[in-house]
């Protein structure tokens, strides 16, 4: 997928103007998710949990190349084909080549962010291969041609009321239909989809290195038909998802479901160990790098490749709430996109991203596996200002802040003009009038409290008490 | 005990009574008082807006302003946070850094840990206080039942509001680079609002960037720094 990060601020504010719905949609799921997500932490040790997850992660995450190579040699035994693909272009050709020697003509996708990030679905097409999402919330921005709004409910920004126009517009449905019948009619279609495509496409949630099994999540059963129905599976794993053992899957499975949705598992769990009677006959493990292993070596972002991809620091965050996903312009969005983005696809690419949160911190209160999030962004700021990526006015303007504040005598004569400014004249002023504009002018107290310190000082001699 | 207050330059143009009343209420718990002279900003925004380079000599600065305090005191969640917290990490290896973060408190933390103080008279009866919780003390400095405490021994009725934990959009420098979301994130926050007489926070950059936008909402409650309620707590 091409990033169009940079025009994140301009994005944001066009989405906030023009589509309204958005924003309460978005943020009536996502405070949704997050309620359930609070009551789910909230039965068990979290702390416990998320220490030990966080542990396991950095683990493998520092011996990859071993836990590699192992999954490598787990999956050949189970009877798995196994590719290496460092650019989207390597995870192409592993494609055409299945496309080309089984006549794929159709196939069916389980959700998968990593594919969003190959553009599988436009390569497929551009090979003649009709595509068809099948978790439901993705075939309906496959429907839409959008991108996916958010991790896990890629629809997040739609309302009833446009899938209803959406439906009707393409399969006639009446407008009041209810949700069931929307869905049912989902569901004829992606059956068809199914019992006919020759290749099932899907992600991974994790690959247990010793004994070469890929586990997915799901909630819908989509993920298990696309995994089992095909003749070929092809399934793309970042080298980041590895666990060590398969016992780990004991603590990842209900910890990423309980800061995903706030289940305590997820409905269906699939554990993949390669081709066998009533699967597929062949399956294909494409590890793909796409930057991870650059990202790896990062001294600081390093801690991103933790991440689970379940949403959660998405449906705590309240920048995130306001708009959805698709403003930051590329396919991770809200907090983990502000500090994966840049790690992924260069800083100069994503540059306005770390300054899309407030520092608030509720991202990281949310991670199941503690990534200091707040401190990334920080990181990748101060990287930004170091590159000189940041606009020149900014630059300039936090100089002149420094130099007034690093000069008491200049700091009070500042005091003083701010007084003597009068309130309309701040809108001349660019970051001032950025202020003004929604807040009404900024309304200084009578006297600063430098200067009223001196009229307290008379009012009180040590010694006297109360 | 020498308390030496840090008001902060928010605080000081905007909020100058919030600085009154934590003299006023500091000097009535039997508390002395300084304000040293030559305090400007912490470098909070510099630093969060990426410019290390600016924070720096403010934060070395602030280091040299408050070398010989007992205790630094602030009424200000963010700006205790930048001293407690980023200091360090800005200074890295500055044994002074680490001195001054360890003595540093929000006005409240101070009341309740330090001074154990949990009531300060009754001056609130019957007021209906909305209280904000910026993120910096809640979740950087783990202040949440310190003010909450003190309000409600004070006979205020604190609203419960669904919003209170949620970023108000101040954010610093990002309320001005991404104006739109900083407003609708405000504006949630007003949506949600109880009706209540009074709100409160301990940050001077939310209850400016609120005060606002729910200026503009025409609603009429009074927004006040807590430093200024918790002197009417004791005032009366």
């Amino acid at each position: 997928m091409r990033a169009k990060a940079r025009l994140y601020p301009k994005e944001a504010a066009r989405l906030l103007k023009e589509r309204p719905g958005v924003r309460r949609a978005v943020t009536g799921a996502t405070l949704h998710f997050e309620r359930n997500r609070l009551r789910a932490y909230g039965e068990v040790d979290i702390e416990a949990w998320r220490a030990r997850a966080k542990a396991v992660k950095d683990h493998v995450l520092s011996h990859l190349d071993r836990y590699l190579e192992l999954a490598e040699r787990k999956l050949r035994e189970n009877g798995a084909t196994v590719h290496w693909a460092e650019t989207p272009e390597e995870a192409h050709r592993v494609l055409r080549d299945v496309v080309a020697r089984h006549g794929v003509r159709r196939a069916v996708k389980a959700k998968s962010m990593l594919t969003e990030e190959l553009g599988v679905n436009p390569l497929l097409e551009s090979l003649g291969v009709e595509v068809y999402e099948t978790d439901l919330g993705e075939y309906l921005i496959q429907l839409l041609g959008e991108p996916p709004s958010h991790i896990v409910g890629p629809a997040i920004h739609l309302s009833l009321e446009e899938i209803r126009r959406l439906f009707h517009d393409r399969f006639g449905t009446p407008l009041d239909a209810s949700p069931e019948a929307l869905a049912a009619v989902a569901r004829r279609t992606l059956r068809e989809a199914f019992l006919t495509a020759e290749l099932g496409i899907s992600g991974a949630n994790f690959l247990v290195a010793e004994t070469g099994t890929l586990a997915l999540m799901e909630n819908e059963g989509n993920i298990r038909l696309s995994t089992s129905l095909p003749k070929v599976h092809v399934a793309f794993v970042g080298i980041e998802k590895l666990l060590p053992r398969f016992q780990d899957l004991a603590l990842f499975l209900p910890l990423t479901a309980r800061a995903a949705t706030g289940q305590r598992l997820a409905t269906f769990v699939s554990l993949i160990q390669g081709p066998g009677e009533g699967g597929p006959e062949e399956v294909h493990v494409v590890f793909v790098d796409h930057g991870r292993t650059a990202l790896l070596h990062d001294p600081e972002a390093w801690e991103t490749l933790r991440c689970l991809r379940c949403g959660a620091c998405l449906n705590a965050c309240p920048v995130y709430r306001q708009t959805g996903g698709h403003p930051y312009g590329y396919v991770y969005s809200g907090p983990i996109g502000a500090v994966l983005d840049p790690g992924l696809l260069g800083l100069e690419e994503a540059y306005p991203l770390p300054y899309a949160s407030t520092l608030c911190g509720a991202c990281y209160e949310a991670c199941p596996v503690k990534i200091p999030i707040p401190k990334l962004l920080l990181a990748w700021r101060r990287r930004a200002v170091e590159a000189g990526l940041s606009p020149r006015l900014e630059g300039a303007a936090l100089k002149a802040f420094r130099k007034v504040m690093e000069s008491p005598a200049l700091y009070r004569l500042f005091s003083r003009a701010l007084r003597g400014v009068p309130l309309g004249a701040q809108e001349i002023l660019p970051l001032l009038k950025a202020w003004t504009g929604g807040r009404g002018p900024l309304k200084p107290s009578p006297k600063p409290f430098h200067q009223l310190w001196q009229e307290l000082e008379g009012e009180w001699t040590p010694g006297n008490g109360s | 005990m020498r308390v030496a207050l840090f008001i902060t330059c928010l605080a000081d143009q905007f909020y100058a009574e919030a600085g009154v009343a934590a003299v006023r209420l500091l000097r009535a718990l039997g508390v002395e008082v300084d304000f040293p002279e030559g305090q400007t900003c912490c470098g909070q925004p510099a630093f969060n807006a990426g410019y290390w380079d600016e924070a720096r000599p403010l934060a070395r600065r602030t280091l040299e302003v408050f070398r010989e305090a007992e205790y630094v005191v602030l009424p200000s969640g963010s700006c205790a946070s930048m001293v407690r917290n980023h200091y360090p990490e800005l200074l890295p290896g500055s044994r002074e850094a680490l001195e001054l973060a360890e003595k540093t408190y929000e006005l409240s933390q101070f009341l309740v840990r330090v001074l154990g103080v949990e009531k300060l008279g009754e001056g609130l009866r019957g007021r209906k206080v909305a209280y904000h919780h910026g993120c910096h003390a809640l979740r950087e400095l783990g202040v949440k039942e310190e003010p909450l405490l003190l309000l409600k021994n004070a006979g205020a009725e604190l609203l419960p509001w669904e919003a209170a934990e949620e970023c108000c959009g101040f954010g610093g420098l990002f309320s001005v680079k991404l104006p739109e979301v900083s407003l609708a994130m405000a504006e949630r926050k007003g949506e949600t609002l109880p009706e209540a007489e009074v709100l409160t926070s301990t940050d001077a950059g939310c209850l400016l960037h609120l005060s606002g936008v729910l200026a503009r909402k025409g609603k009429g409650l009074r927004v006040a720094p807590l430093a200024t309620l918790l002197w009417e707590a004791y005032a009366g």
